[in-house]
């Protein structure tokens, strides 16, 4: 028993060393990737791609309507979206904690169905279904009112999981104490409550709002006019008449230019908003 | 003799099977201090939350100032801006700095406005000695200072009676005396109090009167003298030895009559 647990945990005289080994092992994960970008750069064909992803004057065509209108509406539609999905996914998360039995139960199947449909489907759903469905109803806004519907749809079933897990989040304690001040519930929910519960919620909608800023390309399927044309959309009409794919890589970069400072902002504020709570 | 402050009559309050207060009868008169004291599942919390209704009686009745708190048509919220109530955990407003815990529910509840709020916030953090730290975050008190901002949100409402919940077991030893001093002045000042605590000194120098639970009654009531200097009852007794020398304590058997395992 003892020769064997003392050969298992000595070095063996033979081969490598647990350290030699580790050291091997590292060198050849840095070779495989070195090996992997020079086969991509041998074997891509750098002319082509920089001729269909990259050419500065189809580039240079794209501006200033890629910004003052793509990335504009891009914008203007992502926000429409996520205020209805806030205001309508609070509503549903407060149904969701509510006394009243038939309130609980109709948010929870809201929240099923909306969660559970894809985002497309929505989109057809309000800028088709519901026309043909009523006719003569218009839903006010034209088309950015059916998108601020549609991303607001979908966006308030995920926002009232979210709102409704920090209002839980909130201590036990921080009701009572406003409750013994006098406070209503509803006016401790509102004063004291809720605003901690948008602390703790902060980072998971902000992320909300990224997806709603990708999901945004959806109104392609609305049929738009070109003064309504979002990101998604100008690049790939753009795509077609130059037969270039060069506007997908810009209205690409467009995404990016705000994803990317925004989840920049959003660690910043969490970790402010962690300072601040405890 | 006037009403009294606070008047306790036949309460009872049950968790599922569990019952916590077997009957409680307790009246408080106006400026009276009252420490309840007893072991950890006595009920001495739960009747404190009672009397201003975070928990809800099973049985019995509770006035406060005259009005029935356990009256299912009285507004609540008006009864509960008369009693101020200090908790064990604090429970300051993390969002708010000093002065916004002070000033938000006075413009929220009472509706006073912003001057006003302000300045009757500034009285009472002189009153808890923090007028230095009106800008501070609670997260960056401690603990100490954090019960006494809570006090002075409580006494910002303009309480007629004043309720604490285990106010310095939260606390560093060190951090005790700072709110006890607190508690002393605002008991000289005239103020109901009815407190629930572990701080026999306290209870002995400050309290009019002590109460002693065990088992979800009273045992004794009377002046601290009594109660703590010459108690009647084997288990006050038995208590006050494991309270004032817990290194003398023996081993022992479950006592079978406690309600609670530990403090709801």
């Amino acid at each position: 028993m003892t020769d064997t647990d003392a050969t298992t945990l000595q070095p063996k005289k033979k081969g490598l060393t647990r350290r030699q080994k580790r050291r091997v092992s590292q060198g050849a994960q840095y070779a495989v990737f070195v090996a992997a970008v020079i086969a991509f750069a041998v074997t891509a064909d750098w002319g082509r791609l920089q001729n269909q992803f990259a050419q500065a004057d189809i580039a240079r065509q794209m501006f200033p309507d890629v910004i003052t209108l793509a990335l504009k509406n891009t914008v203007l539609y992502t926000l429409s979206g996520f205020v209805v999905g806030l205001v309508l996914g609070m509503v549903i998360a407060l149904m969701r904690l509510s006394s009243v039995g038939p309130y609980r139960w109709l948010a929870g199947v809201y929240i099923e169905i909306f969660r559970g449909l894809p985002a497309l489907l929505i989109f057809i759903f309000v800028g088709v279904a519901v026309p043909l469905a009523f006719p003569g109803t218009e839903i006010p806004g034209g088309t950015y009112g059916k998108v601020a519907l549609a991303l607001g749809l979908v966006s308030a079933a995920y926002m009232a999981e979210t709102i409704r897990a920090g209002i839980q989040a909130v201590p036990k304690g921080q009701m009572e104490a406003a409750r013994s001040l006098g406070f209503s519930p509803a006016k401790a929910m509102v004063s004291i409550i809720v605003p901690q519960a948008f602390r703790i919620i902060l980072p998971p909608l902000t992320n909300e709002l990224v997806l709603l800023f990708k999901d945004s390309s959806l109104v392609l399927f609305l049929g738009v006019t070109l003064e309504e044309r979002e990101l998604s959309k100008f690049g790939r009409d753009l795509a077609s008449t130059t037969a270039n794919s060069t506007p997908i890589l810009v209205a690409g970069l467009c995404y990016l230019l705000v994803t990317i400072p925004l989840s920049f902002v959003v660690r910043r504020m969490e970790s402010k908003a962690q300072e601040a709570i405890r | 003799m006037s009403r009294p402050e606070i008047e306790v009559r036949g309460l009872h309050k049950s968790f599922g099977d569990n019952e916590v207060l077997r009957g409680i009868d307790l009246e408080i008169g106006q400026g009276e201090v009252v420490c309840v004291i007893g072991p950890s599942g006595s009920g001495k919390s739960t009747l404190l939350r009672c009397v201003n209704l975070l928990e809800e009686p099973s049985k019995g009745q509770v006035f406060v100032g005259g009005t029935e708190v356990t009256d299912p048509d009285v507004d609540i919220d008006a009864v509960r801006r008369r009693i101020g109530m200090v908790f064990q955990q604090f429970n300051l407003f993390p969002h708010l700095d000093v002065t916004g815990n002070l000033t938000l529910p006075q413009r929220r509840v009472l509706g006073r406005d912003k001057e006003t709020a302000a300045r009757v916030a500034a009285e009472n953090l002189a009153r808890v000695g923090l007028s230095e730290k009106a800008d501070a975050y609670p997260s960056s008190l401690s603990g100490g200072q954090q019960q006494r901002v809570a006090i002075a949100r409580a006494l910002a409402m303009g309480p007629e009676v004043m309720l604490f919940d285990e106010p310095t077991s939260a606390l560093d030893p060190e951090l005790v005396g700072d709110v006890l001093a607190v508690m002393r002045r605002l008991a000289r000042e005239g103020m109901t109090m009815m407190v629930v605590t572990h701080e026999m000194t306290f209870a002995r120098e400050v309290a009019d009167r002590v109460v002693f639970m065990d088992g979800g009654v009273i045992v004794e009531d009377g002046s601290p003298e009594r109660v703590i200097g010459d108690p009647q009852h084997e288990r006050t007794r038995h208590f006050l030895s494991r309270l004032l020398d817990p290194a003398m304590a023996e081993v022992e058997e479950e006592i079978s009559d406690q309600v609670g395992k530990s403090e709801p």
